[in-house]
């Protein structure tokens, strides 16, 4: 059934559950494998948990039910995150803004400048490296925010709704840069969205997860190998793919009964 | 070279209005004291007022120098505290759950009431810093606190991520995010702590120790010296309009490269 049952995963999620001091279940029960060199995309309606999930793997919270088990737990450590915010400091420019996983980590600007340097050359901002974040446009806060994620080397990137808040022409270029800097980094990613298009475009595989949280509906495999531009937006495979993406994406939604 | 030049220029325009609305009303004042000839021990006129700022400069300055320094000494005071205790209460929601209370019981009570009673336990001049103290330091302190705790919840995330330490976490974030508050407080400090210092200096007035302006104020009241009494308040009030003048050009300079407060709409 696994995409690529050879490998072990990067990491495993085993009826991983949610609830909050509230009371209200984000998340009952879900079970997820994430595979090196992946990019699953957890597509479902609003409330889904799918946030919940990300922020699991993250360990930005502690799941109530079930294990997270990682191969390595080094690579626990090893972690980018984007948010559905750039979430850039506004008093730091887009360096520092960079910068600051590693200042954080401990390591001196001069050591780390390279690697700064690297990462905003990767999304295309080295022209911009002392602009303040007022100064970028939606579509360059996001891409500094995916350079900052990037600064550590993350064996696994996790990205939430990024690019959620652009508009559709940034958000397809945006798109094409994160499957560029995928072949080239080939990092491990999950990114959490709402719209088929943009599962379908960018993943190999696609997790459909229920409304009520936890249950996966369904699992569709794409095509690693398959060239991803605006032709194959517009083919066959995309639409028998987008049309089942968008099948499960009902039926998640139906079992709620809405 | 243009670009300073035309600073000037809008500088100029946004202080011609008020400049131009005073001198009219010193004008006004001049020629009704004048044409109904007030006597100077009712109302004097402010041609009066002036030549005794200058007759009395010695005694007016040096006074006004006693009571800006206890002003400045305290509001330096109130600003450390004030942004200690804050940071410390970010750090630990018990002790901002014990301390919450006093702050405030210092703050709704009134100084006036406060300073007859320190007094009796402190000299006069410690009695004025401990008073301008106190009324300054509850705005640096809530505004800070407010400031810490108003950071961005996915920066916090962010920082997690990262496993951030404490003092990085203060350093790096919590810090500048809480920056235009914490000057915010300062601002309304800057005024208060005057106003502390003045109210403390007349309450003690009668213990006959001050020197300081608001001590000259009463002095000069006992004296039936009204010129000087207006020569005193004028300086004051010129005190408070440059400590919050200074107070914000500090908050422009180190906030206009990045906070909506402190740009200019359009750059």
């Amino acid at each position: 059934m696994t995409p690529r049952a050879l490998d072990a995963p990067l990491v495993s999620m085993r009826g991983v559950g949610k609830t909050f001091d509230n009371g209200v279940a984000a998340l009952r029960g879900l079970d997820l494998d994430i595979y090196p060199g992946e990019t699953v995309t957890l597509l479902g309606p609003s409330g889904c948990g799918k946030s919940t999930a990300l922020r699991l793997l993250a360990g930005l919270t502690q799941p109530t039910q079930g294990e997270i088990h990682w191969a390595d737990p080094a690579q626990r450590e090893r972690l980018g995150f984007v948010f559905q915010d750039a979430t850039l400091l506004p008093w730091l420019d887009v360096f520092a803004n960079v910068y600051l996983p590693l200042r954080l980590a401990g390591v001196p600007r001069a050591r780390a400048a390279p690697r700064v340097e690297e990462a905003l050359t990767l999304v295309g901002l080295l022209g911009f490296r002392d602009a303040l974040p007022r100064e970028l446009s939606g579509g360059m806060k996001m891409r500094c925010a995916i350079a900052r994620a990037l600064v550590t080397r993350p064996a696994l990137l996790l990205m939430d709704e990024p690019f959620a808040a652009l508009d559709e022409v940034t958000r397809i270029k945006l798109n094409n840069d994160l499957l560029a800097l995928k072949a080239r980094l080939e990092t491990t990613i999950v990114f959490v969205t709402h719209s088929v298009g943009e599962s379908v475009y960018l993943s190999t595989r696609i997790v459909v997860l229920a409304a009520t949280g936890g249950e996966v509906i369904d699992q569709i495999p794409v095509d690693p190998g398959v060239k991803r531009d605006a032709e194959y937006r517009l083919g066959p495979v995309f639409s028998k793919l987008s049309r089942r993406a968008s099948d499960a994406l009902l039926r998640a939604m139906g079992e709620d009964g809405s | 070279m243009s670009a300073s030049r035309s600073n000037l220029r809008e500088i100029l325009a946004a202080a011609a209005p008020p400049l131009i609305a005073f001198a009219a009303f010193l004008a006004c004042w001049e020629a009704v004291v004048r044409l109904r000839g007030i006597p100077p021990y009712v109302l004097p006129a402010p041609s009066v007022i002036a030549q005794k700022l200058i007759d009395d400069h010695e005694l007016l300055f040096s006074s006004l120098l006693v009571t800006l320094s206890i002003t400045l000494q305290a509001l330096a005071l109130a600003t450390v505290c004030g942004a200690l205790l804050a940071l410390a209460m970010a750090q630990s929601k018990w002790l901002a759950r014990t301390l919450t209370p006093y702050a405030i019981m210092l703050q709704v009570t009134p100084i006036v009431a406060i300073a007859p009673l320190l007094l009796v336990y402190l000299s006069p001049p410690q009695a004025v810093l401990v008073c301008a103290f106190l009324v300054a330091f509850f705005p640096i302190l809530s505004n800070t606190a407010l400031g810490l705790a108003s950071v961005d919840h996915a920066l916090l995330d962010l920082f997690d991520l990262y496993r951030a330490s404490a003092w990085r976490r203060l350093i790096y974030l919590r810090a500048p995010a809480a920056l235009p508050q914490f000057l915010a407080g300062l601002r309304i400090a800057g005024g208060l702590a005057l106003i502390g210092a003045v109210v403390a200096e007349l309450a003690a007035g009668a213990a006959g120790q001050g020197t300081g302006l608001a001590f000259r104020i009463v002095e000069a009241g006992f004296r039936l010296d009204i010129p000087r009494m207006f020569a005193a308040l004028a300086l004051l009030s010129l005190t408070g309009v440059a400590i919050y003048g200074a107070l914000s050009l500090l908050t422009y300079y180190s906030l206009r490269r990045w906070h909506e407060s402190a740009r200019e709409r359009g750059a």
